[in-house]
């Protein structure tokens, strides 16, 4: 499927992106990533799951507030369903997991730090997600 | 005070999401789509995420020496760039390009398109569940 570039829309969502990397420093001296808000949700016991579980309230709360209530259209298409999207979304969470990070934590709040381990890491993800993508449709799908 | 200042960080995380299309699957598999259906607009919304966030981290630290809210800046201690922490991203590329989805994009798109975002989001929290489990055993502790 066809998706249009969209150039400014990227540069302001990436804005508002490292702008909301940057409150959640400012005001909670927190890196914004989004593995450890899920992490910390899915164990209550920890001292942090209150504010992590806030910022994803907050993180679905206005797509859907804009979309429910001020008819916000935001694109979206998922080629990927069924067994083979659970199985990826498995993949994904074991290797946020023990990567300990993701795009948000690695990609914007890490590499923003120029973090060794931040840059590592998404110089290898990128790679991984790159090459996937690739075999998946040249080489199964092609 | 914390839980409204993260509600309010979280809120323009999510707007910034939406609008720039990583919430959305097709466009973020079309990125890396290179010799196929390329879409460059992912590198804008890293390049634009990662230079305002350098430059607001700079001023913030620069600027004060603890957070508003918070005794201190929490900051990652870890140096050590290891097996766990190359073959755990590695696993999540071949996840993220399976599925076009990661963490931080799926939670958005929860908002604005619950289906099919809600069964990647629960097999991903099954997955970090299972991560959980096998970081006890023996051989994830020593290594």
């Amino acid at each position: 499927m066809i998706t249009q570039f969209t150039p400014i829309a990227a540069l302001l969502g990436g804005f508002f992106i490292g702008i909301a990397t940057v409150m959640l420093m400012a005001f909670n001296g927190r890196i914004a990533g989004m593995t450890a808000m899920l992490g910390g949700v899915l164990n209550p016991t920890s001292p942090d799951s209150g504010w992590r579980l806030a910022f994803l309230v907050g993180a679905i709360g206005t797509p859907l507030i804009a979309t429910q209530f001020f008819g916000a259209e935001f694109g979206y298409f998922s080629p990927t369903t069924g067994p083979l999207l659970a199985l990826g979304g498995v993949i994904v969470g074991l290797g946020v997991t023990f990567g300990s990070g993701c795009t948000s934590g690695h990609g914007v709040c890490g590499m923003a730090r120029l973090s060794p381990r931040s840059i590592v890491a998404t110089l290898t993800f990128m790679a991984t997600t790159f090459i996937t993508v690739g075999v998946m449709r040249h080489v199964i799908g092609g | 005070m914390r839980n409204i200042s993260a509600l309010l960080a979280g809120a323009v995380f999510g707007v910034g999401i939406a609008i720039s299309g990583m919430g959305n699957p097709a466009k973020v598999l079309n990125f890396f789509d290179i010799f196929g259906t390329w879409d460059p607009s992912l590198a804008l919304v890293m390049a634009s995420a990662l230079t305002t966030a350098a430059i607001g981290y700079r001023i913030t630290f620069g600027a004060r020496s603890k957070p508003l809210f918070d005794a201190k800046f929490h900051l990652p201690t870890s140096r050590d760039i290891d097996a766990k922490l190359v073959g755990g991203s590695a696993i999540f590329g071949i996840g993220w390009g399976i599925s076009g989805f990661c963490p931080g994009g799926a939670i958005p798109a929860l908002g604005f398109a619950p289906w099919p975002t809600a069964l990647f989001l629960i097999s991903m929290g099954a997955g970090i569940l299972i991560a959980r489990q096998l970081q006890n055993l023996p051989y994830f502790k020593t290594a």
